[in-house]
């Protein structure tokens, strides 16, 4: 009897709780659950494999590979290295993503054997050619957006929250973007981008989830269709590696000359 | 010829290999025409030269990616100026939490602008392959580097000097009299064996990157004395530091390059400033147009070796960020003193997934005698590659 009264007042305070969150609250709480929840994987490498598909289905692919660096506080650290179209092969893609202040970004030519610094003021342009933008392959970060719950719904058999989130920082291509996160695995299942104008842009799909180290959840094919051109690009993401005891040295310029 | 046997030869060679190690080996075989819009003013000079060139490399990291072996080769076989040959890497790297040791022959890039690489003075240029100067030889050395909070030190002990290449008797592009390498003089008694030494400080702190150089060694750009008929080159002994600044600030990026030179009584300072800003995504289409503008000064005046003694670079940056990668950069190089103008455009795009097509092109305005590119005003050109990448 004793321990059934705290459950009980407990009981009555959830509905409470749940109502007096506005839904910009809610929403947050979901994004920041899904983020608590993806913390304290150290590192990972991977290979990523981008086919793009022009309007009459024409293909072309490309090959990275990529390391990250869990960044406590701020978002990730990165090294993209490009192994094809054999013209751009060696070229590497250093990135520091910040939460609200612009990214720091380093290009490294193979040819030349430069280091560049970059600006990091392209959010909206397309990545190798793709139909994902810097922005969409850029670190996610909880504070990035401002958010708003709309419905718990259901996609294809799977529990989801229904949310728009907005983008915070500066120069993003999008207006909002609709998000499905699915319940159990507080991973989104699908994300609808509208554009400047409010205009419905892309829509990208979330496949094939595996969980790594009993805890990660990763997609391992992304499916990005663009309406307003017909175009889209498959990324599948190979090879997941983490906690291979990376520190911020391997993500410097001269790790960035080392990359082959 | 023989060159061309050589080359086909290594090329077949090169198909032969086992596909397990294809894997580690990438590069490129490429052809090049270039066309110049007037006759030649020398009977040895022709208005069509073309060339194929190879360039192989190989990479391999092992040791938990701490060592690292790098081969890069290159081999241009020419139908009417020498063949040209060059181990352009060849080097060993290992790799510490607080330092690297980097030996044997080495590309090292210094510098932050477009126009010109004022503080780059670790290789030698090699004019046979390029006219913009952007093509570098080999250059042997031994490279420690010190990696801490406060940046990274570079120390280079450079051991042993390469002459710099220059345009043959029979190519366009070339001095009024061609210029020899045998012989050429030296400040050094030891010649081309004459070890040179280098350290360079760099950093980054938020929006700036910067670095501090020094050399001291043999001048990779030689004075010329007349031998003959022809140039000879003599290469002074000289002290540089360098200092290199970018500034990448939203769309902007702020840069300052400056050398003062100290060698064979002469002392002079020389920069390089400017910016360059990119308008991205232009109306949603993917397109970016960077402008770039840079002005360069060097304290010599008209006794510079360079063209850019006060001159302006403008530069119109087109990327469309499409999937074949198309890009072009169109420049004007203008002296301020009214001697004249380069104009010059730069293009490329990818051709299926392995073919790239490139095209080059320069127009000199015409300048007066004893001015630095009037050895050019005759020598319009365009140049088209197309290349296989592997």
């Amino acid at each position: 009897m004793k321990k059934i009264v705290p459950v009980l007042a407990l009981l009555t305070l959830l509905p409470f709780s749940a109502y007096s969150q506005t839904p910009a609250e809610r929403g947050y709480g979901i994004a920041k659950k899904a983020d608590e929840l993806d913390v304290g994987w150290q590192d990972f490498t991977a290979n990523i494999v981008m086919t793009l598909r022009n309007k009459s289905g024409n293909e072309s692919v490309r090959k990275n590979r990529v390391r990250t660096l869990e960044v406590a506080g701020d978002g990730d650290k990165s090294i993209i290295l490009f192994d094809s179209p054999a013209d751009i092969k060696g070229t590497a893609f250093l990135s520091y993503t910040h939460i609200l202040k612009p990214d720091d970004q380093w290009l490294f030519l193979p040819a030349l054997k430069r280091v560049k610094r970059i600006s990091s003021s392209n959010k909206s342009g397309p990545f190798m050619g793709s139909e994902f933008a810097y922005e969409d392959i850029s670190s996610q970060e909880v504070d990035k957006f401002s958010y708003k719950y709309i419905k718990d719904t259901e996609i294809d058999g799977q529990e989801a929250f229904l949310i728009e989130r907005f983008p915070e920082y500066r120069k993003s291509g999008y207006s909002k973007q609709i998000v499905w996160i699915d319940k159990a695995m507080y991973q989104p299942l699908k994300v609808v981008f509208y554009d400047r104008k409010n205009s419905k842009l892309k829509t990208l799909t979330y496949h094939e989830y595996n969980q790594y180290l009993d805890k990660y959840w990763r997609s391992s094919r992304l499916e990005m269709v663009n309406h307003q051109t017909g175009k889209s690009t498959t990324l599948a993401w190979k090879d997941y590696k983490f906690k291979n005891g990376y520190t911020d040295r391997d993500f410097d310029k001269n790790s960035l000359k080392r990359m082959r | 010829m023989k060159g061309q046997k050589t080359l086909s030869i290594s090329l077949c060679a090169l198909f032969l290999l086992p596909t397990t190690l294809i894997a580690e080996w990438s590069g490129n075989i490429s052809s090049r025409v270039s066309v110049y819009k007037n006759e030649a003013l020398l009977d040895n000079q022709k208005r069509v030269y073309s060339s194929l060139a190879l360039q192989p490399a190989y990479s391999k990291t092992w040791d938990n990616d701490r060592q690292l072996f790098d081969l890069e080769l290159f081999v241009r076989a020419n139908d009417r100026v020498s063949n040209t040959a060059d181990i352009r890497e060849l080097s060993w790297a290992y790799s510490e939490r607080e330092w690297e040791f980097r030996a044997g022959i080495r590309k090292v890039f210094w510098g932050v602008t477009e126009s010109q690489h004022l503080v780059d003075i670790i290789n030698q240029t090699d004019f046979r392959e390029s006219f913009d100067g952007e093509a570098k030889l080999g250059q042997p050395m031994l490279n420690l580097v010190i990696i801490q909070n406060w940046g990274t030190l570079d120390l280079f002990v450079l051991t042993g000097f390469r002459e710099r290449k220059y345009p043959d008797d029979n190519a366009r592009l070339r001095f009024p009299l061609p210029v020899t390498d045998d012989p050429a003089k030296f400040e050094s008694d030891a010649e081309e064996k004459n070890i040179d030494y280098a350290l360079r400080w760099s950093h980054y702190l938020g929006n700036w990157d910067f670095a501090l150089s020094h050399f001291y060694g043999t001048n990779r750009e030689p004075r010329f004395q007349k031998y003959g008929n022809q140039f000879m080159p003599m290469y002074d002994i000289i002290n540089q530091t360098g200092v290199e600044v970018q500034a990448t600030i939203e769309n902007w990026l702020w840069k300052l390059e400056a050398i003062h030179r100290d060698g064979a009584g002469s002392r002079y300072f020389a920069s390089t400033s400017g910016f360059e800003y990119t308008f991205f995504d232009i109306d949603s289409s993917g397109v970016d147009v960077g402008i770039v503008a840079e002005y360069s000064y060097d304290e010599r005046g008209k006794r510079a070796t360079t063209p850019f003694q006060n001159d302006t670079m403008l530069g119109i940056r087109l990327a469309l960020n499409d999937e074949q990668s198309t890009e072009a950069l169109i420049g004007a190089i203008v002296d301020n003193g009214g001697e004249g103008v380069i104009l010059s455009l730069e293009a490329s795009r990818r051709i299926g997934h392995s073919f790239k097509l490139t095209i080059n092109g320069y127009l000199f305005t015409e300048s007066s005698p004893g001015e630095f590119m009037y050895a050019y005003s005759n020598e319009d050109f365009v140049e088209v590659e197309f290349g296989y990448y592997f």
